[in-house]
């Protein structure tokens, strides 16, 4: 009896870890704010865990996402999330899926237009953005948004097209202006800080000579 | 005796069960946004539009520059009448691009009394947020 006690008390306290757990929005969460600590300092001898268990599926169930009514009969008839998005490039965060990889893999090839005259424009323009403080400078990649975006989208309502011309920074980021109108949204959230700050300060200085 | 040895098996099937139930997250897919100008006050659900089924078919440009939708949750205010006149949603589910108008509930879908906005772990409300 007192070992049965024993077992019901231990499946009662994991379970209570495991709500705790699932409590902190996404496991995805604990993870990238892990790995952006500054590099750890153990000694090589001491065995550290490689990193905190992978989420098993990141993608909820549309019947318990918050948002679905499940009372409504149609819900059946829609496309759980895990279903399509578990075989795309993954990602850390988001969507769990890096659509970069998925548009230029071939896993997914969306249609640019509906109406046969619109004029799909792609632009290959890297800019640089170097008001970073310590941070690795920011390289923003013309292609990759053009491929989804077209220019309109972006000039001027979010940004004026020529070089440093926009009072960018962290902060109004993060308030959703300028690249924190899609990124943080929609595109991959800003907690992916090294995909924007993708270029280390010395190299930039090389590419453009002050 | 018997019910003894059944009672050992009960810790770990209470365990399994709940580890299965537990690896599912609760929140709402990244990028879903809820339209709820309108829905709510006529009595029918709110709409949930999600970005991720989207964006596997359609680039954002079909939607943000052809179609003209606007970049901000909140900021079209769509009717049932510009649908049936093909505008907004009604551009492509009209059992052309995609199945017709008739089926309400594929897209009302919400919760009734959901806030319209954004929904899914988006960080952009400032640095309070994260
Ligand atoms: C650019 C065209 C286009 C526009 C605009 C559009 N949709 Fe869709 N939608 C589609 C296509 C294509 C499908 C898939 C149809 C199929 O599977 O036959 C779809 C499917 C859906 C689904 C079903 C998802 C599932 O799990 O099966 C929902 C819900 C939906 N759309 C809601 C909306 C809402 C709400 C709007 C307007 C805010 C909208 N759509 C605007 C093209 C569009
Ligand atoms: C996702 C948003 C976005 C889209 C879409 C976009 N741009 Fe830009 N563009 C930018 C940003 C950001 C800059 C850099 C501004 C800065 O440095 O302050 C820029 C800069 C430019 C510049 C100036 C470059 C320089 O060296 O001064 C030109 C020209 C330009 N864009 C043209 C285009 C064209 C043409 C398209 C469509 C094919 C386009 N852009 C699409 C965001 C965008
Ligand atoms: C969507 C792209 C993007 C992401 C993700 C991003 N940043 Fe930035 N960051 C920028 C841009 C653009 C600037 C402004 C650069 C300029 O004006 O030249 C900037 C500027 C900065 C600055 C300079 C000071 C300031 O306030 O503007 C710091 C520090 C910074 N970022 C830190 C971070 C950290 C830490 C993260 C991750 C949590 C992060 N960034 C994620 C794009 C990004
Ligand atoms: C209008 C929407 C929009 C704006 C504004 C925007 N982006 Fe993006 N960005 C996208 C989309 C869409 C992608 C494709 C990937 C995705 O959705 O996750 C993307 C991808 C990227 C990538 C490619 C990542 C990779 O793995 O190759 C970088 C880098 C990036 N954005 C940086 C920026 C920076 C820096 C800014 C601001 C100066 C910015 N973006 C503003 C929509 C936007
Ligand atoms: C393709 C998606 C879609 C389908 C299918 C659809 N609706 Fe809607 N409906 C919307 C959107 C988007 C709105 C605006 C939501 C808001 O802001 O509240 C809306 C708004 C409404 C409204 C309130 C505004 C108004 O115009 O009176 C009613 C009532 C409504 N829908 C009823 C229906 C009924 C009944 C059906 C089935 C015959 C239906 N809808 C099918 C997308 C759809
Ligand atoms: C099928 C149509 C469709 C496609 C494709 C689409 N969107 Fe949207 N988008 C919408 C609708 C509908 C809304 C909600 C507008 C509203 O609430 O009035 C929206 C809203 C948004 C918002 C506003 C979110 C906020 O926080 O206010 C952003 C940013 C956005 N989309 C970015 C994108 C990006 C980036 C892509 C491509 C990866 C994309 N969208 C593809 C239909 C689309």
């Amino acid at each position: 009896m007192a070992r049965n006690l024993v077992g019901y008390l231990s499946a009662i306290t994991f379970l209570a870890a495991a709500v705790f757990l699932v409590g902190c929005d996404r496991p995805g969460d604990l993870e990238s704010f892990a790995t952006k600590g500054p590099p750890s300092a153990e000694p090589a001898s001491v065995n550290v865990p490689a990193s905190p268990p992978e989420p098993v599926i990141p993608w909820a169930l549309l019947a318990h996402d918050n948002l679905h009514d499940p009372r409504n009969p149609s819900l059946a008839l829609m496309q759980e999330p895990a279903e399509a998005l578990s075989v795309l490039s993954p990602a850390q965060e988001g969507n769990f899926v890096n659509w970069v990889a998925a548009l230029r893999s071939g896993e997914i090839s969306p249609r640019t237009n509906v109406y046969p005259e619109t004029k799909i424009r792609v632009l290959d323009l890297d800019v640089l953005m170097v008001d970073t403080a310590a941070m690795p400078v920011v390289l923003f990649p013309h292609r990759p948004h053009t491929e989804w975006l077209d220019c309109s989208n972006c000039h001027d309502k979010i940004f004026v097209a020529k070089s440093g011309a926009n009072p960018v920074n962290m902060f109004r980021i993060l308030q959703g202006e300028f690249c924190g109108q899609c990124h943080g949204a929609v595109s991959f959230p800003l907690t992916q800080c090294q995909r924007c700050h993708s270029v280390p300060r010395e190299q930039a200085l090389q590419a453009v000579p002050k | 005796m018997a019910s003894r040895r059944l009672g050992r098996w009960v810790p770990p099937v209470v365990l399994a069960v709940s580890m299965l139930v537990l690896v599912w997250p609760l929140a709402a897919e990244y990028g879903d946004v809820v339209l709820n100008h309108n829905s709510d006050k006529a009595g029918v659900r709110p709409v949930i539009f999600p970005h991720w089924f989207h964006r596997i078919r359609f680039r954002c440009k079909v939607c943000h520059h052809e179609l003209g939708f606007e970049m901000r949750a909140g900021a079209n205010d769509v009717k049932m009448r510009d649908l049936t006149q093909g505008k907004f949603c009604g551009m492509c589910h009209n059992n052309e691009v995609a199945w017709g108008l008739e089926n309400c509930g594929l897209c009302h879908s919400g919760k009734p009394g959901l806030a319209g906005g954004i929904y899914g772990g988006h960080r952009t409300l400032g640095p309070g947020r994260w």
